[in-house]
């Protein structure tokens, strides 16, 4: 599992109707402007439907950027 | 061949419950957060005992004088909903008589929700297709606030009480739509995530729970609506994608082949997402949530309704209808008008 393509999946699940910008690896997407519950839990649906991993709320929380969230998911899959 | 009519009537429950009455009695919630959260403004309550077959027979009633329809024409009853009136008998046996509707016609209930309306039109499909029915009165409806605490704010916010009737036949009328092939899925594993506990025969009401709820007006005397909203979406966003693509590939269409998509009316903000990940253009995908809110079985026949007061659907329109949600179940189908 690469962190590019694990951000290019993350990328193309919010199309041009969700501007999310260029979202980076170290951004902390949780104090973008356009951040919602609503994307958590698209995240969460991606993560699972990707990579067979069902985040808790709390493991949600815990990661910050898109490197945070990766380490996370690959520590599972481990 | 089966047909939907386009004959459609529907009713919704007289108190309207907008953001703001929602706001002034919590103090958390601002009506705007409110919408952002639900995509949703106005939704209805039942009052005192009105139930949902209430409903369904005042759609009912409403569609026999709408559109003049004669009783005597109906020879089978499919009631949807996630709240039948008895365990037995059927709900649909009580509005048969209360409807004055012939009685040498079947009478069944669907206990079912959110996809309600795709199993009650596959079920009518198959009466008609093996000639054991001509004229099908359909009615989905449900009365979910009965269930809901009333603290319950996400569950308030989203939720309203509604019915409709529609009539399934077996011929062809000015505007009436053919219906196709069904696509079903199911997966029990979401069951307690969408629940109305303490409304069967498992874990019922007893002494304690009514003293542990005594406070609350109704007592929940019908049950209690639990749900784990983050869970139903993650299960809505991942599903419904495939759902319809499903759909295409058995009905050998593509999207842009599609006039109109009407799914089930669950909640906007998820509504928005799933177009969009779709790539289903604006005008092509029928929204009506904001102000009727979610009605659950009877959510896709109010906004074909709607859709066709509207001048969307008219002759020659390929409608995909979907429902999806608790169960966990979805289902789906095409309407060739």
């Amino acid at each position: 599992m690469e962190i590019e393509v694990f951000l290019g999946k993350i990328k193309a699940e919010f199309n041009e109707d969700y501007d999310i910008g260029d979202l980076g690896l170290d951004d902390n997407i949780k104090k973008m402007d356009w951040w919602s519950s609503m994307h958590a839990l698209v995240i969460i649906a991606l993560i699972d439907t990707e990579y067979d991993v069902m985040l808790e709320p709390s493991q949600m929380k815990s990661a910050n950027t898109v490197r945070e969230l990766f380490t996370v998911v690959n520590n599972i899959k481990v | 061949m089966t047909y939907l009519d386009s004959k459609i009537s529907y009713c919704l429950s007289s108190k309207a419950i907008t953001n703001k009455d929602l706001a002034n009695e919590f103090d958390e919630a601002t009506a705007d957060a409110i919408f952002a959260k639900t995509g949703i403004s106005t939704r209805f309550q039942t009052e005192g005992d009105i139930l949902a077959s209430d409903l369904g027979f005042l759609a009912a009633e409403k569609l026999f004088s709408e559109h003049n329809i004669q009783k005597e024409t109906i020879d089978f009853i499919v009631f949807v909903s996630s709240c039948l009136d008895y365990k037995s008998p059927t709900t649909a046996c009580v509005l048969q008589d209360r409807l004055g509707l012939n009685i040498n016609i079947g009478a069944i209930d669907i206990l079912h929700g959110c996809t309600g309306f795709i199993y009650g039109l596959s079920t009518a499909k198959g009466l008609i297709a093996t000639n054991q029915a001509k004229n099908i009165l359909l009615i989905t409806a449900d009365s979910p606030s009965k269930l809901v605490h009333p603290e319950d704010l996400e569950l308030l916010s989203i939720f309203s009480d509604g019915a409709a009737a529609t009539l399934v036949a077996n011929r062809n009328s000015k505007v009436s739509g053919e219906i196709g092939q069904f696509v079903f899925g199911t997966d029990g594993i979401g069951a307690k995530n969408l629940m109305s506990t303490r409304s069967g025969m498992r874990n019922p009401t007893d002494a304690n729970w009514f003293k542990e709820n005594k406070a609350v007006p109704s007592g929940l005397k019908w049950g209690k609506l639990e749900m784990n909203g983050s869970q139903i979406f993650i299960f809505s966003i991942r599903t419904v994608p495939k759902l319809v693509n499903d759909i295409l590939v058995k009905e050998s269409l593509a999207i842009e082949d599609i006039d109109l998509f009407v799914f089930h009316q669950a909640n906007g903000v998820m509504l928005d997402f799933l177009r969009s990940k779709l790539k289903i253009p604006k005008k092509k995908f029928y929204l009506n949530i904001e102000n009727k809110g979610n009605t659950v079985s009877a959510t896709i026949p109010i906004a074909l309704k709607d859709a066709f007061s509207e001048g969307l659907i008219t002759k020659g329109c390929k409608v995909l209808v979907a429902g999806f949600g608790i169960g966990y179940s979805w289902g789906g189908t095409v309407i060739r008008y």
